[in-house]
């Protein structure tokens, strides 16, 4: 996070809805964002049931076009965007030199020759001078901060394909698992993607920031009778701990190795080059010291971010992610331990201010939704 | 909305003085502030605590805070209920009792706000 206190928080295209729906507003990557409209619980419970809806439009867009565009992308991110077609979406590492975490991202295939990656909100002029900085060499590659001409938000649950159909001309039946397209919702020109933060099924909707509010109202209004509700940041960072996907600025970072990660598939294995590669690479082959696994709590308490991880009493690691969560009912983390300690079934113990409780290595993710 | 039968800290805790024990729970600001509590985690019986020391904890999906003894004394009766199903925070938090104490000194209860008092301060 690059801003001062001195800046002022940026809002969102939907910042006005959210203070008319009585959400509790926190500062988050330098926005001012709803963390809680009705409480966490709630919200997470009706995206796991029903439907929620996310204003996700505090996330950057930064997109590649040219020539050189699939050059410039392969050369910076992790995963091989040459496998991807025109319409098709994949999860990657935006990499370090050293192998390390700039961010992580989506990559959008919008035609042969154009990119759109969504990164993190409190990342986008990081990544952006980053990305400038480390493509400078392919002669035929333009790279646009194009985050101010989306608004984006999230449509996320069971029955979200019932909510969104009827709005929209788009086949959602034909919209596989990480695809997209283009087509109006509620009359409004936008692109409907099939991804999420949630691990439930459900759509990401870009459309022009001036009618965000009414794609909003649109969504909430044809929801109603699904039991749709407007859900928070604190919903968003429960619903995605328990699907297992990982948070930049948590659980990865500068720090962290898409191999420590547990992320290898995201790895490009057979790119001939991009960043990193020689890191990643050696230590596919050798192994790494520590890995980022799943655990539950064995004894009361919840592990937050931050806390010790202990193995026969000596502080070993850390846990990046940690809370009680609402579906499940269990206090659930994840943690980088030592690969001796990583493999499931293991007993770890975590130091919950200053009182070491056991916890179990558990597989990630902790839940997965049955698909229909 | 603050009940007037009992005293509050600049915390957010409560003290009701009920006979020679005082009842300690949150405020329904605390627990707003909180959001949604899943875990309460309260002292043994006989334990003594001074005034505001850290009897024990509460955490919401979010956050960790602390509770504090509104007054000393020792601790004679703990609402283990709270530990099964701490969402009653949430639903009633001026009835949610966490511990009761019997105070180890009157002068505690010195400074301690009015239902009036602690209105202003969370308004």
């Amino acid at each position: 996070m690059t801003d001062t206190p001195s800046d002022p928080l940026k809002t969102t295209p939907l910042h006005a809805r959210h203070l008319a729906h009585g959400a509790r507003m926190v500062p988050f990557g330098g926005w001012d964002m709803p963390v809680e409209y009705s409480g966490i619980t709630d919200e997470h419970m009706a995206v796991r049931t029903r439907v929620g809806l996310f204003d996700v439009s505090h996330m950057g867009q930064l997109e590649l076009a040219g020539p050189d565009a699939l050059a410039a992308v392969q050369h910076v991110s992790s995963n091989d965007a040459s496998r991807l077609k025109v319409g098709q979406i994949h999860y990657s590492a935006l990499m370090s030199p050293e192998g390390t975490f700039v961010d992580d991202l989506l990559v959008y295939r919008m035609a042969d020759e154009h990119f759109l990656l969504v990164v993190n909100a409190g990342n986008i002029p990081a990544d952006f001078d980053y990305i400038r900085s480390q493509v400078a060499g392919f002669a035929d590659v333009d790279l646009v901060d194009s985050s101010a001409r989306y608004a984006l938000v999230a449509l996320q649950g069971p029955a979200a394909a019932r909510v969104l159909q009827p709005l929209t001309g788009a086949d959602l039946s034909g919209l596989k698992y990480y695809w997209f397209t283009h087509g109006e919702v509620a009359g409004i020109r936008g692109m409907i993607s099939r991804t999420g933060y949630t691990g439930e099924d459900g759509f990401e909707i870009f459309v022009p920031p001036a009618d965000a509010d009414r794609l909003w109202l649109a969504l909430l209004e044809a929801g109603a009778g699904e039991g749709i509700v407007p859900a928070g940041l604190g919903a968003r960072d429960t619903l995605r701990l328990e699907a297992g996907m990982r948070l930049h600025g948590n659980d990865i970072d500068r720090g962290t190795t898409p191999v420590e990660a547990d992320l290898s598939w995201i790895v490009g294995w057979h790119k001939d080059a991009f960043l990193g590669r020689e890191v990643v690479l050696r230590q596919r082959e050798e192994g790494t010291a520590r890995r980022l696994v799943g655990f539950e709590m064995v004894d009361r308490g919840i592990a937050r971010h931050g806390y010790p991880v202990l193995v026969d009493a000596a502080p070993v690691g850390i846990v990046t992610s940690g809370t009680q969560t609402p579906y499940l009912k269990k206090a659930i983390g994840m943690a980088y331990v030592p690969t001796g300690a990583a493999e499931p079934g293991q007993t770890i113990s975590i130091d919950v201010r200053g009182r070491p409780l056991r916890a179990t290595v558990v597989p990630l993710p902790f839940y997965k939704r049955s698909r229909s | 909305m603050y009940p007037s039968d009992r005293k509050y800290t600049n915390d957010h805790e409560w003290v009701r003085f009920e006979g020679e024990t005082g009842v300690v729970g949150i405020t329904d600001y605390a627990q707003q502030q909180l959001g949604d509590v899943v875990y309460v985690e309260l002292p043994d019986v006989g334990k003594t605590v001074t005034k505001g020391e850290v009897f024990g904890t509460i955490e919401s999906v979010k956050a960790v805070s602390e509770l504090f003894a509104p007054v000393g004394g020792e601790v004679v009766e703990v609402n283990t209920a709270l530990t099964q199903s701490p969402e009653q925070v949430n639903g009633d938090p001026h009835g949610a009792w966490m511990i009761k104490l019997r105070p180890s000194s009157a002068a505690d209860a010195e400074g301690l706000l009015s239902a009036e008092q602690y209105s202003d301060l969370v308004k």
